[in-house]
């Protein structure tokens, strides 16, 4: 498959990673999303971040339950596809009460080219609901930052999940070449 | 002379001797009861469920906890179902993180159904490929001391297969209260709750 990138992320991706780092977050572990390009890139680039791909998304609860024992914060960046791998995963932040922040742009939810994205993103915030984690939705560039602050304090005041959704219109039209 | 499988209590006990500042999370079923039956501490985080993330909560752990040894102790099935988690964690090689596979070819939660390694696989052999710099297939109890203090060398992200009977033996069942494990393992290291 080829697609053609965005030319510019918008600006509200470049938002993320300081907004994060507010909040002494030391780990940004992901499976990567062109909408989350800029923040990993510039975790990449960070010392005082460690930037870590997963095979896939379940492996982040985990890796981010093992950093919270040991004392360090983290969030977990992800497409909506990825939520329907983290499901069972899920019980072990019920169970065991860390703060668990993802951050999931969406697929299969305004203008999919690909009708394959569709069944999980349409299903993702309910997914995310029925194993207890508090969601909220970001349609307007301007609500991201907003947003994400709103959840990383919920996640770490509160030992809660949370999750941002990132609605598929901020990351823009996916142009489809033969 | 025929092939002695090792007794996984002695073998869990061994790897946990003299422990010190040993970091320790155990996968679901047989490996949370034999690290208990070793002696409960307030360094053990214990998986009930969540099948497949042990390596990774140990991953997590030995990447903030850099000058403690970290060993995660699982089984079998445990480990099929995060074979993932090792290329992950190929990409960081934490020195201090070891894996130590109770191997005894079987889901022995669930009936004693034979596993993938049951059927030839053998897990050290993943983990070669993701790029561990030590990776053993541990058949005797020399073998599990070597590793023991291999272990607490820290010396290079290291993975053992220990081949273990396939027997069921009395469960000594840890504590369930997942929140209580959390707080008791963090205040051991100084951290606060919320």
């Amino acid at each position: 498959m080829s697609a053609v990138p965005a030319e510019e992320a918008p600006s509200w991706q470049d938002q993320i990673l300081p907004i994060l780092k507010s909040f002494d977050v030391r780990h940004l572990v992901y499976v990567p999303d062109a909408g989350h390009a800029a923040a990993i890139r510039a975790a990449e680039l960070d010392n005082g971040i460690v930037s870590l791909a997963l095979t896939t998304e379940e492996e982040g609860i985990g890796y981010l339950l093992g950093a919270h024992l040991g004392g360090e914060r983290g969030a977990l960046l992800m497409q909506s596809s990825g939520v329907g791998n983290c499901l069972n995963t899920l019980a072990l932040q019920t169970m065991t009460r860390f703060p668990l922040l993802m951050l999931v742009t969406m697929r299969g939810d305004w203008a999919e080219f690909n009708p394959w994205q569709n069944p999980m993103g349409q299903a993702t915030e309910a997914a995310l609901k029925l194993m207890g984690v508090r969601t909220c939705r970001a349609d307007q560039p301007g609500d991201v930052p907003h947003l994400v602050h709103g959840a990383a304090t919920m996640a770490f005041n509160g030992d809660e999940a949370t999750a941002v959704l990132l609605g598929q219109s901020l990351v823009g039209e996916k142009k489809w070449v033969k | 002379m025929g092939k002695q499988l090792l007794d996984r209590r002695a073998a869990s006990a061994a790897l946990l001797q003299d422990r010190g500042d040993l970091l320790v999370v155990t996968g679901l079923g047989s490996p949370s009861y034999d690290a208990m039956a070793a002696g409960d501490n307030d360094l053990n985080y214990y998986l009930w469920a969540a099948m497949g993330s042990a390596a990774t909560v140990g991953f997590g752990l030995a990447m903030t906890q850099r000058d403690k040894p970290v060993l995660v102790l699982t089984g079998d099935g445990e480990m099929l179902m995060g074979l993932g988690a090792l290329a992950s964690i190929g990409q960081k090689l934490p020195p201090n993180l070891t894996i130590a596979v109770l191997d005894n070819g079987h889901y022995g939660e669930t009936g004693m159904q034979k596993s993938h390694t049951g059927n030839g696989l053998e897990l050290a052999r993943f983990a070669e490929a993701a790029n561990f710099p030590w990776t053993r297939v541990i058949e005797d109890m020399a073998g599990v001391a070597e590793l023991r203090d291999r272990i607490h060398a820290k010396e290079g992200t290291s993975f053992a297969a220990l081949k273990i009977a396939a027997d069921e033996l009395p469960r000594a069942l840890p504590p369930r209260d997942a929140v209580h494990v959390k707080n008791r393992f963090r205040a051991a290291l100084g951290h606060s709750t919320i």
